[in-house]
């Protein structure tokens, strides 16, 4: 016979999915009745968007998501095991296969991998045992991790405790001490949430209440100019708000710089209903952690945003999609969603207005391809993250096949300030043609990393000064901007504006924010494998160009690195330029197609593999 | 096909398979179409894509049961308490089509009046299942603005076969829904060509283009003429009236053609002796079958879907053109020229027939093929019958007239038959106290002559006997223990597999493999009076643990 959940598993799906309906959908067998009638069809495969939640329930349980708790999970929402199975493997954070129940996840991308990762790994290996193996007594292990969203505390450890009240939290900065403590510690530490803060205060609009708000606090919020935004949008109807977005010119902060407005418009404008309105909060570019600090720090701006967004769109329902690495920023946002139903900011009738609207977190599980908006649908309707072909475009083929309205957590505060200014006077903010303020990352070799929030238009070499620059005695050798799947600039190029057209003229992108900076001291060649290893880690395997080009790049990174090239030098290069070319011109997806931009970047402008053979060291 | 022909004058499934993407509501009745009729059921995932409910009514809950909304466990046989029930509970609600009732009916008084009976208690005290939900299921149908039904073998394998065809007919008629675009009556064929078998006249009392041997004499006069011949005008016999024409020893010869009937017959140990017992036997086909080892002279044919050219007509009357894609190996023939060969010598000389000359002379005279020329075929990727010109386009659905305002456009009306509940022949005693059922699966075909030669990854058992856990554990069993299985009419021995998809006091069984379990030695040829279908879906048996040295010398054959 099929493998049975435990007591425990069936008990924590159940807090997910209810009690079942049924013998055929897991409860007791009733063979009179059980016998001779069962329902499903549509009225289950509706409920196939808890397929994720409930894994996720499964395997904060135990650790794991076990063959019992599988089946168990397939029964209840009538999934076919392969297909869950399907979906289970996709996501890094589900494991099919037994694992301790405390995990430490050790970030060693790129920012982390600069300060300490490689040695915080190497101390894990030498006093725990390799990535993946299990402490002595089996009750927990360490792995490593990609970007866990800390650059500006590397490096950075997530810890995740299994059990009857499961509890993930991040520590960083870290050490191998503080690592072992906290797994082995009796009772299980729940210390060490260094806070996150805003490194530079002057001309904050953004991220005003940032430090200045108690973030559990709605009374705090609104004595801080909350829901003012959402009342003043009420008396300018769903046109006027998005006439007001229009007006700001704002562009999407996202990556690909849509206008908002336009967007919107097209979702309100949809006559097939109902119409969906979610928030990409699926923060997981390499170097990028603007909006986990926003919401761990102002979570009741982003709900009373996208309640906004949800009013002008005419949707009814509101998804939070959050990467399952940010644990407290979880925990805030669903607390600030409940605190406002309680107080009737959302709900059936909205501040009294008449409109209906609720908000659903859906919490990702650890797949860097789904913050791709489409790839995002799929993972909340419970399905492997991989992207759709468009068209059709969300705007009218979306989340559940409707008219959906996507934008991230960045893009959707400004809502927040172009209301209450005014569209026009956010248009004077910035440049002409970006308006308004943007969210930088800054890490690696500056004097103060964090957040920071400048008007379009400020140039880098401003910015960097902001942070207070390199630390002393280190040269600067590189920035990488906008993120893994960014590029690098010069130290020449300091004086290049930050804004959407000042990037396209110098042929980069600003990306999602992250401005990574490297002294003299970092290998710059270990940075672009990294970067290589990543896209080729995280590729979906969807589509031939992207899942072959990621570990063809990487193949080919790893021969130049160690001087054992096919053929000339010359010839590696030109591989990597006819790759890039390939992936950019016949991917799906932006995953695919900006995969090879640093890695190019990297040899085109910083020119890493000229010189010696084999020591990519630098120039 | 005998009950669609006596309501409507022609057997054949009412509706295309677009149709079935575009309705409301599928009912799938008596028919494990995810296994047993894949392509079809490819057309009803697309028709729940695009938002119909699925209902399925099946002792068994089926993989095809598993897509349902509701799945409706009735129990053997009470196919026609079921469809009672829900025509009394659709009259008493009012939902019933009053203007097609009376615009293209008849007999509905009489028809109200037999269901009377059957309360929505009676119904659930009968099939099983929940009154709730058969009213539920009644009212879905009924208010469905379209809606169409299927059926396999389950309503059709039965001794009462053609009353559970009309009983079903019946639901159609009193909601309307047959003879509109999306609301139909649907046979569901098991091969791609029984429909076209049918259509050719491979039937006792048809000639080609369902033309009625004994009544319609203009017909019969046009064949006559075309073959310069006399054909009697009488019915001929269906397989089960056959064995008992042999019983009688009224045939003491037989000419078969592609059928297996010493395996696939109920009452296997019958069928085999009479077949034995025949002067002469005849058997033509692509494998050497059970019946082909029994026989005088073997005529091996080629396979029709690979080496030879010709039509096919599948579920949905569509014809199509088939290829030959390899040359036949060894000494077999294409059915064609056998059956030529065979008419040479017996003194009619038809010379080298092509498979389109004889397509061409059957458009001369069946009047519903008569547009489909082999260009139009091709050209249109095949054509619905009926099409009588060639500027005809095919048929999406049949018996849209029953719908026209001008009755004489509207043609005969289709009546309304009181059909009265039966249950089972095998009855179940305390010496018999299991329902054995028997169907196919997904990746078998009947008795395996296809099929059984090649591995398949979903075979976990080849053969085995599918019971409930419940009485797995009453009976002491364990998982792939052999067991004997007796009916009245013999013994098999057979390993069990518990399922949940049955419940308690019913069993199941294929028919695939019987070289190792022969099934069919188990089942009754109790058969029905119409249509010649013996009762598969229905046998009484017992189940008992075999010692060890028992199963040791058993083997797992039949005694």
């Amino acid at each position: 016979m099929e493998a049975a959940p435990t007591a425990d598993e069936r008990r924590a799906v159940d807090e997910v999915l209810g009690p079942p309906d049924s013998g055929w959908h897991g409860g007791d067998w009733r063979p009179e009745l059980d016998g001779h009638v069962a329902f499903g069809g549509r009225e289950t495969s509706e409920r196939r968007h808890l397929l994720l939640p409930a894994l996720h329930a499964a395997q904060s349980r135990s650790g794991w998501i076990s063959q019992g708790a599988m089946n168990y999970v397939c029964q209840r929402l009538s999934v076919p095991p392969a297909e869950a199975y399907g979906v289970a493997t996709f996501y890094a954070m589900f494991s099919t296969e037994p694992r301790a129940p405390r995990v430490a996840h050790v970030c060693d991308d790129i920012a982390c991998r600069t300060n300490g990762a490689l040695e915080l790994c190497a101390q894990l290996e030498r006093s725990i045992g390799p990535a993946g193996t299990p402490s002595a007594e089996g009750t927990f292990t360490w792995m490593r991790s990609p970007c866990l969203g800390l650059c500006d505390r590397a490096p950075a450890v997530l810890f995740q405790a299994a059990g009857e009240e499961p509890y993930d939290w991040a520590l960083a900065p870290t050490g191998a001490e503080q690592v072992r403590d906290a797994l082995g510690g009796e009772p299980w530490s729940r210390n060490g949430h260094a806070l996150s803060g805003v490194a530079h205060r002057d001309g904050l609009r953004l991220l005003r209440r940032i430090g200045v708000v108690d973030p559990i606090s709605l009374d705090d919020y609104r004595a801080h100019g909350g829901y003012e935004a959402l009342r003043r949008a009420f008396d300018l109807g769903p046109s006027g708000v998005i006439r007001e977005v229009k007006d700001s010119k704002l562009l999407g902060r996202g990556g690909a710089a849509f206008p908002t407005g336009v967007k919107w418009e097209a979702v309100a404008t949809q006559p097939v209903r109902p119409h969906f309105f979610v928030c990409n909060a699926d923060e997981s570019e390499p170097g990028t952690f603007k909006d986990r600090i926003v919401m761990e720090e102002d979570p009741f701006s982003v709900i009373e945003a996208l309640t906004i967004a949800g009013y002008a769109t005419g949707s009814e329902k509101g998804f939070v999609y959050i990467r399952g690495e940010y644990p407290l920023a979880l925990r805030r946002l669903q607390h600030a969603i409940d605190q406002a139903r309680v107080r009737g900011f959302l709900g059936e009738d909205v501040m009294g207005e008449g409109f209906t609207f609720d908000v659903e977190i859906r919490r990702g599980a650890g797949a860097y391809i789904a913050g791709e908006e489409t790839a995002l649908f799929n993972s909340i309707e419970g399905r492997r993250a991989e992207p759709r072909n468009k068209p059709p475009f969300p705007v009218t083929h979306g989340l559940f096949g409707k008219p959906t309205g996507i934008n991230n957590v960045e893009t959707l505060i400004n809502v927040l300030e172009i209301i209450r200014i005014g569209g026009p006077a956010f248009a004077e903010i910035g440049t002409a043609d970006s308006t308004g303020t943007r969210l930088f990352c800054l890490s690696g070799s500056v004097q103060r990393p964090g957040l920071y929030e400048v008007p379009f238009g400020t140039t880098l070499r401003q910015l960097l000064d902001m942070a207070g620059g390199v630390p002393e005695g280190r040269e600067l050798k590189a920035i990488l901007l906008g993120g893994a799947a960014g590029a690098f600039v010069t130290p020449d190029e300091l004086d290049m504006p930050l804004s959407f057209e000042g990037a396209r003229r110098l042929g980069v992108t600003l990306g999602s924010g992250v401005v990574m900076v490297f002294d003299d001291t970092v290998n710059l060649a270990d940075v672009v494998l990294r970067i290589a290893s990543f896209f080729r880690d995280e590729s979906c395997g969807q589509c031939v160009p992207c899942r072959v080009g990621t570990a063809r790049q990487e193949e080919v990174l790893r021969r130049l690195g160690s001087g054992r090239e096919l053929g000339s030098r010359e010839q590696e290069l030109a591989l990597i330029d006819d790759i890039a070319q390939v992936m950019r011109d016949a991917s799906i997806c932006g995953l695919g197609q900006t995969a090879a931009n640093a890695v190019q970047s990297a040899v085109q402008r910083l020119r890493i593999f000229d010189g010696a053979s084999g020591n990519g060291n630098g120039a | 096909m005998v009950g669609l022909a006596t309501v409507f004058g022609a057997g054949g499934g009412t509706s295309s398979y677009e149709e079935i993407e575009n309705t409301d509501l599928v009912i799938l009745w008596g028919s494990n179409a995810r296994e047993t009729h894949p392509i079809f059921f490819h057309h009803v995932l697309r028709g729940v894509r695009n938002g119909a409910r699925l209902y399925a009514v099946d002792p068994r809950r089926t993989t095809s049961a598993e897509w349902a909304d509701v799945w409706l466990g009735i129990d053997v046989g009470s196919d026609i308490a079921l469809a009672n029930t829900m025509a009394r509970e659709i009259v008493h609600a009012g939902l019933h089509n009053t203007t097609f009732i009376e615009r293209a009916t008849s007999g509905f008084e009489g028809y109200a009046a037999s269901v009377e009976p059957w309360t929505l208690r009676e119904g659930e005290r009968v099939t099983g299942v929940p009154a709730e939900v058969i009213r539920e299921f009644a009212h879905a149908y009924a208010r469905a603005d379209r809606a169409i039904l299927c059926w396999t073998l389950g309503i059709t394998e039965h001794h009462n076969a053609t009353d559970n065809v009309l009983a079903l007919i019946n639901l159609g008629l009193l909601c309307g829904h047959v003879g509109r675009y999306g609301s139909g009556l649907n046979p569901l064929r098991g091969q791609n060509n029984v429909q076209g078998g049918g259509d050719m006249g491979a039937i006792p009392n048809k000639l080609p283009g369902f033309q009625d041997i004994e009544k319609d004499h203009d017909a019969r006069r046009r064949f006559e003429q075309a073959w310069e011949c006399t054909i009697p005008p009488k019915y001929g016999w269906h397989v089960s009236a056959m064995l008992d024409a042999m019983e009688r020893g009224d045939i003491t010869a037989l000419y078969c053609v592609g059928e297996n009937p010493a395996q696939s017959e109920a009452d296997s140990h019958r069928a085999q002796r009479l077949l034995g017992g025949l002067d002469c036997l005849i058997v033509q086909d692509i494998m050497l079958t059970k019946t082909g080892e029994m026989a005088d002279v073997v005529l091996p044919a080629t396979a029709a879907w690979a080496e030879s050219e010709g039509t096919v007509t599948n579920s949905e009357r569509r014809v199509q053109r088939v290829r030959k894609a390899l040359e036949p190996p060894g000494d077999s023939r294409d059915d064609i020229w056998i059956i030529a060969q065979l008419a040479k010598r017996l003194g009619r000389d038809w010379g080298e027939v092509t498979p389109r000359e004889a397509w061409d002379e059957l458009r001369t005279l069946s009047p519903m093929h008569r547009g489909m020329s082999y260009e139009r075929l091709e050209a249109l990727g095949g054509i619905r019958w009926p099409c009588t010109d060639e500027d005809d386009p095919g048929a999406t659905f049949l018996h849209g007239r029953l719908w026209e305002e001008d009755p004489h456009e509207r043609g005969p009306a289709a009546p309304f038959s009181a059909v009265a509940f039966e249950p089972p022949v095998d009855e179940l005693t305390a010496e018999y106290p299991i329902r054995l059922t028997t169907g196919r699966r997904l990746d078998s075909y009947n008795t395996g002559v296809q099929s059984g030669q090649y591995v398949s990854p979903l075979r976990r058992r080849p053969e085995s006997l599918l019971l409930s856990p419940e009485d797995g554990s009453r009976l002491a069993l364990t998982e792939g223990e052999l067991v004997r299985v007796t009916s009245r009419r013999g013994s098999v021995d057979a390993p069990v597999t518990f399922e949940r998809s049955l419940r308690p006091g019913l069993a199941f069984m294929n028919l695939h493999f019987q070289d190792l379990v022969p099934t069919n030695v188990l089942t009754i040829d109790a058969t029905d009076p119409k249509s010649g279908t013996a009762e598969f879906k229905a046998t009484a048996i017992r189940i008992e643990k075999i010692e060890a040295r028992d199963a040791a010398a058993a083997g797992g054959g039949g005694e």
